[in-house]
């Protein structure tokens, strides 16, 4: 049993925690009645910043006509598809610029100039070499986050704890010994976050390249809407992007927390 | 009967501008059984002495000769034990390494930890326990391989002064216990003579020996006993002149 003081204690951080979950859903109800207030009384060009009702009617004509979930598929699977291959493939590539300081300290300056290249520059090569399809809007993904992974996890696996390093040494640890039972376990938590922040870039990387290229998913949309001046279908698009993104952050954050049990 | 023999140990560090000697002139036998401390300055190559002698560092010239039969444990500066594995896992890393996971050693260290008062905390992770407790934790896992020789640098240095008292006993009768030699870095002079059955005193770098003393102390037992002895005092004087610290 908990003391007096110790239950009002509890009672108070649950209190302030109830209060900013719901002053959190207050501001975005808030934000919609103004919206829509705002077009139903012509206060806003709809034209232009269209209003939640139209975007609502949009998503359902969007799904009667049986094209709202082959859309977000499209985009999702290139995400997913783009963020395994990039965290993968970035740890991989991390993993051996750690184990062969010579490759590492040959890549970095590679590395870094890559790193503040505006990547969409490499769009026009990628197409014509992948052609216009889903595998170009695939490379486009990896080259914006997989740069960063690999710069991001090399630099936390070589400031794993030296000290640590020696302590395994003077069990004659083999470098894949240090390397699984030290710098991976070590590290779990700068690798979720490079997986956090991935996502962000993946999509950022999938939407950018079904601007460039694409028959389809929800860059298309917002691209075709723009460019036939359909800005329902524009803000409908960046509404499925923002719910999108926000359930695959919140999936990480489940994998994490189940992981961490 | 001498287990470690160590002769004209030299130690150099290349740095692009400079080359700096570290240790020079380094000789050292080791008894079966004995404890030696060795003190000094800071920055005067105690630490090199022992990374070289547990292979962790290679020596610029020198003879070390050792019975390739003999094993060696290290125990560094702070515990560095794992916080994502429990005590027992932490304990068994060792053996884990060495692909030495057989049913009597796991049963050694189950032993060990028992012995030690450490039975309850097996499941439980390093940032439950005190700095004492971790500090045993961290011996544990350096005698789970069964080493001969305990090579300690500053072991107790991230202690507060009361646990590092007990600690240092605690961490003293295990060793005598599992009658292991050790050599032990530290810059505390009372635990040296407390502890050990030699201290050598190396002077400021390049560092070689200045004197060796051998610690005979009245109704010797364990480190805080040999406190209390009639001859601490004057060790710890004779020590602290030839150290000659230079604030």
């Amino acid at each position: 049993m908990y003391s007096k003081e110790h239950k009002e204690y509890l009672k108070k951080i649950k209190r302030s925690n109830f209060l900013v979950r719901l002053t959190q859903i207050a501001l975005i109800v808030l934000f919609i009645f103004i919206w829509q207030y705002a077009a139903d009384n012509n206060l806003i060009n709809t034209f232009i910043a269209s209003s939640p009702k139209s975007i609502i009617k949009t998503i359902i004509s969007l799904y009667k006509d049986g094209s709202l979930f082959h859309h977000i598929w499209i985009t999702f699977y290139e995400v997913i598809i783009s963020f395994l291959i990039g965290t993968i493939g970035g740890i991989i590539i991390a993993t051996i610029l750690w184990r062969f300081k010579f490759i590492s300290r040959v890549l970095d300056p590679y590395l870094t100039i890559l790193n503040s290249l505006p990547k969409v520059s490499l769009g026009p090569i990628i197409i014509i070499i992948a052609g216009a399809s889903t595998k170009s809007i695939i490379i486009m993904a990896l080259f914006i986050s997989v740069i960063v992974t690999i710069i991001n996890v090399h630099q936390a696996f070589t400031s794993t704890d030296e000290s640590k390093i020696r302590l395994l040494k003077s069990f004659k640890a083999k470098p894949y010994q240090i390397y699984f039972k030290l710098i991976l376990p070590s590290n779990y938590k700068n690798l979720i976050s490079s997986c956090k922040v991935n996502i962000g870039l993946v999509f950022i990387g999938v939407i950018m390249g079904e601007f460039l290229v694409s028959k389809a998913g929800v860059g298309y949309l917002i691209m075709y809407g723009s460019q036939v001046f359909n800005l329902n279908l524009v803000m409908t698009g960046i509404i499925l992007l923002a719910i999108m993104a926000s359930l695959m952050y919140y999936l990480i954050v489940f994998i994490e927390k189940r992981l961490t049990k | 009967m001498n287990i470690l023999k160590v002769k004209n140990l030299r130690k150099i560090y290349h740095t692009k501008n400079n080359e700096i000697l570290a240790v020079d002139n380094f000789s050292l036998n080791l008894k079966q059984g004995e404890f030696i401390a060795i003190v000094g300055p800071s920055g005067c190559g105690k630490s090199t002495v022992l990374s070289i002698l547990c292979g962790l560092d290679k020596a610029s010239s020198g003879t070390i000769e050792i019975d390739p039969n003999l094993k060696f444990g290290y125990m560094l500066q702070g515990d560095n034990l794992f916080d994502w594995r429990t005590i027992y896992k932490n304990c068994l890393i060792g053996l884990e390494l060495e692909n030495k996971l057989t049913k009597e050693n796991i049963e050694y260290v189950n032993n060990l930890l028992d012995t030690y008062g450490l039975q309850d905390f097996k499941k439980a992770y390093p940032n439950n326990l005190s700095g004492g407790m971790r500090q045993r934790v961290s011996l544990i896992r350096t005698l789970a391989t069964k080493p001969d020789i305990l090579f300690l640098d500053e072991p107790f240095s991230a202690l507060d002064y009361q646990t590092r008292l007990a600690v240092s006993d605690d961490v003293y009768k295990i060793i005598k216990k599992e009658k292991k030699s050790a050599i032990m870095v530290t810059h505390d002079l009372s635990e040296a003579i407390s502890m050990a059955d030699r201290v050598i005193v190396m002077s400021p770098r390049p560092s070689k020996i200045k004197s060796i003393y051998e610690i005979k102390l009245t109704g010797k037992s364990t480190p805080i006993q040999n406190r209390k002895a009639k001859e601490f005092a004057y060790y710890y004087d004779k020590i602290w002149k030839d150290i000659d610290y230079h604030v």
